[in-house]
């Protein structure tokens, strides 16, 4: 076995794993944790096929900011475990019949006599200065420009949609309005209130 | 893989996306400077900026199929007449919605940009060319649709609908995409031509193709809304907002057909065989599912909502005749239902107003003395939703009936039949409640003219259409030669 077979093995046994604890761990901060590991072997997998930018990318992106949004979201928010799994125990057998029929049909289809070495053959190791950088830039940019401009409207619709969805301008929420504070002048918030020192306000 | 030639592609084929693009997102920042007293005039940009669209889609009409950006865009003549019709409904749409959003304190201008760019999503699916194209199109038309449905944020009802149809979607768009990730393995291509030729090919083994086909067909009937994937088309429908129900429930269908045809026509046409059996299945459960429940419905928006999935059933027959006449027969029906379904959810905008929501067939007593006029359009509305003469919705049961009947199926055809009568007692029973009843609720209507006038001008096309159906009948059937 090769360095890069046992390399596979390893991590995507831990990979497999910690996408197993994701769903099963009780805890929700844990499976956050546990999703984050997942990331990091798939990231090493994409390393092992020479795609480091992809790699490197789902480090950045996925660990590095949605996955600490997603804890962060987890923490704040009073996830009642216990009411999200009622009804678990029942749907459990047909659930596991469903995944049981699924998984057999997969290992079926998905093996070697449809996708073995004859039909797609083992491609050449590229060399050690091949950059896969310049060559996603190169096929995003060109080939690919249409769904790259299509991926970038999506994202566009996120934006507008989260905005108004979550956007409120309710009566009472002390929100700061920096243009207005930047506007203020002396007037407004100064009052000089003239008093005979000697005298004095008697109570 | 990086030093294969590449050609600027055609930009001026895709000129109308490129246009509505553009002027999507000029609307979207000239919203910001349109003050809220006179935000219907954002919508009247909006219906123009659609309206502009489908003239240049018009001005550039294909004689031929050709494709740009690497074959990612197709620009055929079923693209084009597929867009014009789609984009004139979502025109109708918006144009219907001002009244019953401004009561309800809903205009406002993300409305229209959400809707523009779902508009733009539809296109992009009715011209794709490739998996990618398919995917993000479907992708962009969902998700401005699932924030359009949680616009009210008020109601408990519109949100548990935008949740059911947000999570529902995701599903549906994982099985296809898994679908799609496995013919991707065995052809080695995304573009739906070589996937084509790959699989005509005969040299992939047949249980991944198998298996493959079975994801695809679950994705996309899901979206269409047929039977037995068919639960969240009655939730979603009844809890959106109703001019929102009626933009999802009109427009988005001509694009699902689309999808069906680059899928399993331009795909997987040789693998005819096998997805005519699943669509077999699945048009009998929804024209008898559809049909059957609907009866019982006492809410009208839940009412057409079954009846969208027994249509959805017809539409199936005949894309699965898997002939040209089905195919035409199928565009005309897909492009009828979306005309009808505009016009039926129309009228409940008609009998809403404000703090009042027209939706129980209760509503429509005695709308024969309220107006006259209006309850004709909807008598024929409901008569062209039932397949009755003189109305467009008989020629496309006819077309339909005749596309299956000439593939040696003509027992389906009479399932169709039996169902489509079941079908027709429970719009008749809307005609009856119009025009027998008497009226519990008073209330003038309270719709503006430009209101008035797009419903009259639907309900006249309706008519128009079933008089003289060969206009549209063979702009369809040439599309197909």
């Amino acid at each position: 076995m090769s360095v890069e077979s046992v390399l596979f093995y390893l991590f995507g046994t831990i990979l497999v794993a910690s996408a197993l604890g994701v769903i099963t761990a009780r805890n929700p901060v844990h499976g956050v944790l546990l999703l984050v590991l997942a990331f990091f072997t798939a990231a090493v997998l994409w390393l092992l096929l020479q795609a480091e930018f992809l790699a490197i990318v789902l480090v950045l992106v996925y660990v590095g900011a949605v996955m600490v949004l997603f804890l962060f979201v987890v923490m704040m928010l009073d996830v009642n475990v216990a009411r999200i799994r009622e009804g678990y125990a029942k749907y459990l057998p047909l659930g596991i019949v469903i995944a049981l029929v699924m998984a057999a049909q997969i290992v079926i289809v998905v093996g070697a006599q449809a996708f073995g070495l004859e039909f797609f053959p083992r491609p050449e190791a590229l060399p050690a200065d091949h950059s896969n950088t310049r060559a996603l830039g190169l096929l995003l940019y060109t080939h690919y420009v249409y769904p790259f401009e299509l991926a970038a409207v999506i994202l566009l619709v996120a934006i507008v949609a989260a905005i108004t969805l979550t956007l409120r301008h309710r009566e009472g929420t002390r929100t700061q309005d920096v243009s207005r504070q930047v506007r203020v002048k002396r007037a407004d918030r100064v009052r000089l209130v003239k008093m005979d020192s000697d005298k004095g306000e008697q109570p | 893989m990086t030093d294969t030639a590449f050609t600027i592609p055609a930009f001026m084929l895709a000129l109308p996306e490129i246009w509505l693009l553009t002027a999507a997102c000029a609307v979207l920042l000239a919203d910001l400077f349109i003050p809220d007293a006179r935000r219907a005039l954002t919508l009247w940009l909006s219906v123009a900026v659609i309206l502009v669209t489908a003239g240049l889609v018009v001005i550039g009409f294909p004689d031929a199929s050709t494709t740009t950006f690497e074959g990612m865009f197709i620009h055929d003549p079923m693209s084009a007449v597929l867009k014009v019709g789609m984009l004139v409904i979502a025109a109708f749409a918006l144009l219907c919605s001002r009244a019953y959003l401004a009561d309800r304190g809903l205009l406002k201008g993300e409305y229209f940009t959400l809707a523009l760019f779902s508009v733009l999503g539809m296109m992009v699916m009715i011209s794709a060319g490739s998996f990618l194209t398919v995917y993000l199109g479907l992708e962009l038309l969902s998700l401005s649709l699932y924030a359009m449905v949680a616009l009210d944020r008020d109601s408990p009802i519109a949100a548990e609908a935008a949740m059911k149809y947000f999570v529902l979607g995701a599903i549906a768009s994982g099985l296809l995409l898994y679908g799609m990730s496995l013919l991707y393995g065995v052809t080695g291509s995304l573009d739906l031509a070589t996937v084509s030729a790959a699989v005509a090919d005969g040299q992939i083994a047949r249980a991944p193709l198998m298996l493959a086909l079975a994801f695809v067909v679950v994705g996309l009937t899901f979206k269409l809304g047929a039977v037995p994937f068919h639960m969240w088309v009655p939730d979603v429908y009844h809890g959106a907002p109703t001019s929102v129900t009626l933009f999802i429930g009109s427009a988005p269908k001509i694009a699902a057909f689309a999808l069906l045809m680059r899928m399993l026509v331009d795909g997987l046409e040789s693998l005819h065989a096998d997805w005519q059996q699943l669509l077999i299945i699945l048009s009998v459960l929804s024209l008898a599912i559809g049909n059957i429940v609907a009866i019982a419905q006492t809410n009208i928006k839940r009412m057409l909502a079954y009846s969208t999935i027994s249509h959805v059933g017809f539409l199936l027959l005949g894309v699965l005749a898997g002939t040209a006449a089905g195919y035409s027969a199928s565009m005309f029906y897909a492009l009828v239902y979306a005309l009808m379904a505009a016009g039926g959810f129309a009228m409940v905008l008609l009998l809403s107003r404000q703090g009042f929501e027209g939706d129980r067939l209760d509503d429509f007593r005695g709308l024969n003395e309220r107006s006259p006029w209006f309850a004709f359009v909807m008598l024929i509305l409901m008569a062209s939703m039932a397949g009755l003469p003189p109305t467009v919705g008989f020629f496309a049961k006819v077309e339909v009936l005749a596309a299956v009947v000439d593939v040696e199926l003509v027992w389906l055809a009479v399932v169709a039949v039996a169902f489509s009568i079941v079908g027709a007692y429970y719009y008749l029973r809307v005609i009856k409640l119009m025009y027998f009843d008497q009226a519990e609720d008073t209330h003038a209507l309270a719709v503006g003219p430009e209101f008035k006038v797009a419903l009259s001008a639907n309900g006249l096309a309706v008519l128009g259409l079933g008089l003289f159906p060969g206009l549209l009948l063979g702009l369809c059937a040439a599309v197909f030669l």
